[in-house]
């Protein structure tokens, strides 16, 4: 499989869905997609779907361009062949109904800006204009009431009431998290992309986040596509995954794609799938990129 | 009266020489650019160049007010500056901050504590008579108005200085690289770091009498930052941007005495082609240094990417 | 002759403040003063609560400096200084914004630069004096200082017409610029043109200080731009009310300061706006914070232990880190923090440059 682009599409393996007569129109579909970022290849012919409903996790090496995968989606980043349907739409045209929580560094302690008020900011901080304090009660009370209830359900959603009116420069890790969840999700959106949120975080805040991203997949249907670089603490709540290497995609359900056969397939070098005594999956041999992949996406 | 310059370069500074006001200018730029050429290079080290501009604005209230007063310059310049260092070095190390633009919040402290210094050096300026035009000397340097006194108190001050520096010498140094490791192998951080703002107070003070309090950068900062550019060895770097600082001062002094351009540009303008000129070749170098090293395309990019 | 009358305060005697204020509004140089401050006030403390926030200080006193040099450019020239003053501030705004917007990761060069602008001023000041016709010498006082009684009514139209248009762009740009500093990414992603907003708010920021100017001096504008701004950022955690309120104590300098100097004439009113400024901020720093919630430690990010002892040694450990940064040294990432743990408001939508 190395050495000859033409045949590394590795398409799904196994059965995707159940039947495939009920199935939703995919949430993301992506058909041998490529992408350029400064002059190299970051990743060629990768075919995903995300259905709604279902927690995706795209996974790979650091530098396999995952971040920039989701770059794509969001229509930040051109893709140079294939196609990208998003919600119906070429990508980054129905980002409005898209949730986005990027790959960032905490908030600065010194921030002394509310989490509320971050939140409120995903609801129509992209609107021209700035609101008066008091204008906007007495002008336009039910739109002021609306945004109010929509930002206390969010927040009460994801758990968050206890700080919500912090300053969020002084929330833990987890608790922002949690904030900028609620931001991603205020607008009630069909898809909800995640770029490692577990990233700085201990390992029960990890478990607390996934379970709520779950929770949140079932109950309001919404697509969501975490890139994670540790596997172990999403994969009880996972529909499918997705291993992105330099030469394609390999998406189906966990037990099918976590496998020392299909890794070593895709990567085109041994790579070996490991269980522990707890149950975690150790992936042995995976290769990283090569250096000179763009820098880090943030 | 413009004195004239002819081609004969020795007589145009033999001419300069007879009035007893260059000597003096002389003298004291001299003394300024040695204290202020060392100093200098030890606070671009310690990323403390804002906190040196800092303490030289705050001279000018110092010096305004000496005059409101009718005393000597000098005693509002060196008390000021070192009243402020002062209460820097005793502000505890949560709340002294050093660099600019990081966090917002002590930028718009700093550059608060700035906008007020000046409103004051205003206020008292204001309240003496008929001293607008001695606003600009002040501001900006004069070369005309340095006495006799002002040339001992600036020895005065320089000696102690250089003497502190040279016994500070090696665990300053070490202190300002790493202060952590300094921190646990004994050397007093923080006592080290008030004694270096003392210094620096008195670095300010005396350059602002020649650059004035809003230019001290150019005598200050820009030899030293040139010297950085050039060198990381501390003998050599000291000695370079001591070197660089003499050559703006005399260089600067003489031509504000044949134009009719104050010192402020000369000094300012000297030093700042300096730099172009260093940083300039400092790319040349590594660019001829890359393409020597053609699989060092990594190396040279996290050195492009380091801070100068 | 005790010190308050050296001071020129005027005997106000049986005056009650109403009649007092009434008498003061009755000039005509006071009306103007405060037509033309309390507008550019207002702009300045808009405009300056974004500095803040976004973490650009710096521009604001880089843009003071090339004020300075613009105006006597100008005048050198022969030319009205308010065009160089605002040629000058605006490109350097622009210009800044399209750099980044950043200057933290090389502030010598930055401050080398501006010095040497600051000189190159000086420059045109020499030139002005000496072969202007009308040699005017009180113009380097009125750049430096400003003069908001200088100000003719025509001049007082105009700059309270300039700040007024000012005040209305930045609220228009308002929240998509809040949603732009806090929040970067997302907010690209949601169709904000962040790289547009850096240059267009600094270029903003440089007509601000081309304004300030006028009023309080190209030395002292940045007390008007910081001050204010950083006072509400401590008395408020929330963004558009610290907005609104930077605005307020900017005007509330400018009147008090005006006042002030009609109390007391040999007071110039540039030193008593700042004054007055300086003192809100010092108030609201020794204010101590009102929302202190139950239970509440400072916990570093990343660090998300809810046990309180470690979070307190993980506070202290960090701060400790944050000394060295303090203590003026910076590495490029500071010592004893978590590899991934920093992030400022970043202005360009290319992320930081740690």
């Amino acid at each position: 499989m190395s050495g000859n682009p033409g045949q590394l599409r590795v398409d799904a393996v196994g059965p995707v869905s159940d039947s495939a007569a009920a199935l939703p129109a995919p949430a993301v579909e992506l058909t041998d997609v490529a992408a350029r970022l400064g002059g190299h290849r970051v990743f060629s012919y990768v075919t995903l779907t995300v259905r709604p409903g279902e927690f995706v996790a795209l996974l790979g090496p650091n530098g396999a361009g995952k971040s920039t995968l989701l770059k794509v989606i969001l229509g930040l980043v051109g893709h140079t062949t294939g196609t990208v349907t998003v919600l119906g739409a070429p990508a980054g045209r129905r980002n409005r109904a898209i949730g986005y929580l990027p790959q960032r560094h905490a908030f600065d302690a010194d921030t002394r800006i509310r989490g509320i008020d971050i939140v409120r900011l995903g609801l129509d901080g992209h609107r021209w204009g700035t609101p008066v304090p008091l204008l906007s009660r007495l002008l336009r009370p039910a739109h002021h009431r609306q945004a109010g209830q929509r930002l206390a359900e969010v927040i009460d959603l994801v758990g968050a009431g206890a700080y919500a009116r912090r300053p969020i420069g002084q929330c833990s890790g987890g608790e922002q998290q949690r904030l900028l969840i609620a931001q991603a999700l205020i607008r009630r959106p069909e898809l909800l992309i995640l770029d490692e949120p577990l990233d700085s975080l201990d390992v029960p805040s990890q478990a607390g986040i996934s379970a709520l991203i779950q929770d949140i997949c079932r109950t309001q249907r919404v697509a969501v596509l975490m890139v994670a670089h540790d596997v172990n603490p999403i994969l009880p709540y996972l529909d499918q995954v997705i291993y992105l290497a330099r030469g394609g995609a390999v998406m189906g359900r966990p037990a099918e794609v976590i496998t020392s056969d299909t890794l070593t397939t895709l990567y085109g070098t041994p790579v070996d799938v490991l269980r522990d005594r707890a149950g975690r999956l150790v992936v042995v041999g995976q290769p990283d990129a090569p250096a000179h992949h763009p820098g880090p996406s943030r | 009266m413009q004195p004239h310059l002819s081609w004969d370069l020795v007589e145009d500074v033999r001419q300069m020489l007879a009035f007893p006001f260059m000597v003096n200018a002389l003298r004291a730029g001299t003394l300024v650019a040695v204290v202020a050429g060392a100093i200098g290079w030890v606070m671009v080290l310690r990323r403390q160049s804002f906190a040196g501009h800092t303490l030289a604005v705050v001279g000018f209230p110092g010096a305004a007010a000496a005059i409101w007063l009718g005393v000597a310059t000098g005693w509002g310049y060196y008390g000021a500056c070192i009243a402020s260092a002062l209460v820097i070095a005793a502000l505890p190390p949560s709340a002294r901050r050093g660099g600019l633009g990081g966090f917002g919040e002590e930028s718009a402290l700093i550059g608060t504590v700035q906008a007020f210094a000046l409103a004051c050096g205003f206020l008292f300026v204001s309240l003496y008579h008929g001293f607008l035009s001695g606003l600009t000397n002040l501001l900006f340097g004069t070369i005309s108005g340095v006495t006799g006194t002002q040339v001992q108190v600036l020895l005065l001050a320089a000696l102690p200085c250089l003497v502190v520096l040279a016994v500070l010498g090696r665990p300053l140094l070490f202190a300002s690289i790493d202060p952590d490791l300094a921190g646990a192998r004994g050397v007093p951080v923080r006592l080290v770091g008030a004694l270096f703002l003392l210094m620096l107070a008195v670095a300010a003070a005396g350059t602002s009498q020649i650059t004035g309090s809003l230019l001290v950068f150019a005598l200050l900062v820009t030899p030293a930052a040139t010297a950085h550019r050039l060198t990381a060895r501390p003998a050599l770097g000291v000695g370079l941007s001591v070197g660089f600082a003499l050559v703006a001062s005399w260089v600067g002094m003489t031509v504000a005495f044949y134009s009719p351009y104050p010192i402020g540009f000369w000094v300012t303008t000297v030093t700042f082609a300096g730099y172009l000129l260093a940083t300039g070749w400092r790319l040349a170098a590594d660019r001829v240094g890359q393409r020597r090293r053609p699989g060092s395309a990594v190396a040279s990019a996290a050195a492009r990417g380091m801070p100068a | 002759m005790s010190g308050l009358a050296a001071l020129g305060v005027l005997r106000t005697g049986g005056h009650d403040p109403a009649s007092g204020l009434a008498h003061m509004l009755s000039h005509p140089f006071i009306v103007h003063a405060l037509v033309a401050g309390t507008a550019v006030a207002a702009v300045c403390g808009l405009a300056g609560y974004f500095v803040v926030l976004r973490g650009q200080v710096f521009a604001g006193d880089a843009l003071g400096h090339v004020a300075y040099t613009g105006a006597l450019a100008a005048l050198a020239a022969g030319i009205d200084p308010r065009l160089g003053l605002f040629a000058a501030t605006i490109a350097v705004g622009f210009g800044l914004g399209l750099l980044g917007g950043r200057g933290a990761a090389n502030d010598v060069a930055i401050g080398t630069i501006f010095a040497w602008v600051l000189g190159l001023g000086v420059f045109f000041l020499a030139y002005y004096t000496t072969h202007a016709s009308t040699g005017n010498s009180t113009a380097n006082v009125t750049v430096l200082f400003g003069s908001i009684f200088g100000l003719s009514a025509g001049a007082a139209a105009t700059a309270a017409l300039i700040a007024v248009g000012l005040t209305a762009l930045l609220l228009l740009i308002g929240r998509p610029l809040m949603f732009a500093t806090l929040d970067p990414a997302v907010a690209v992603a949601a169709g904000v043109p962040v790289r547009l907003l850096g240059p267009l708010f600094l270029a903003l920021v440089g007509a601000t200080a081309a304004e300030a100017t006028q009023v309080i001096g190209a030395l002292l504008l940045l007390g008007l731009l910081a001050a204010p701004a950083a006072a509400a950022q401590h008395l408020t955690d929330r963004p558009w009310t610290g907005l609104w309120l930077s605005a307020g104590l900017a005007v509330t300098s400018v009147w008090a300061g005006v006042t002030i100097t009609y109390a007391a004439p040999r007071i110039p009113a540039s030193f008593a706006i700042i004054a007055v400024a300086t003192a809100l901020y010092a108030t609201a720093l020794l204010t101590p914070r009102l929302r202190a919630g139950p239970g509440r430690t400072t916990i570093r990010p990343g660090a998300a232990s809810p046990d309180p002892s470690r979070a307190a040694a993980a506070g202290r450990s960090a701060s400790g880190g944050r000394d060295a940064v303090s203590d003026g040294r910076d590495l490029g990432r500071p010592r004893g923090r978590p590899a991934g743990g920093r992030r400022r408001p970043a202005a360009a939508a290319a992320g930081g440059p740690r």
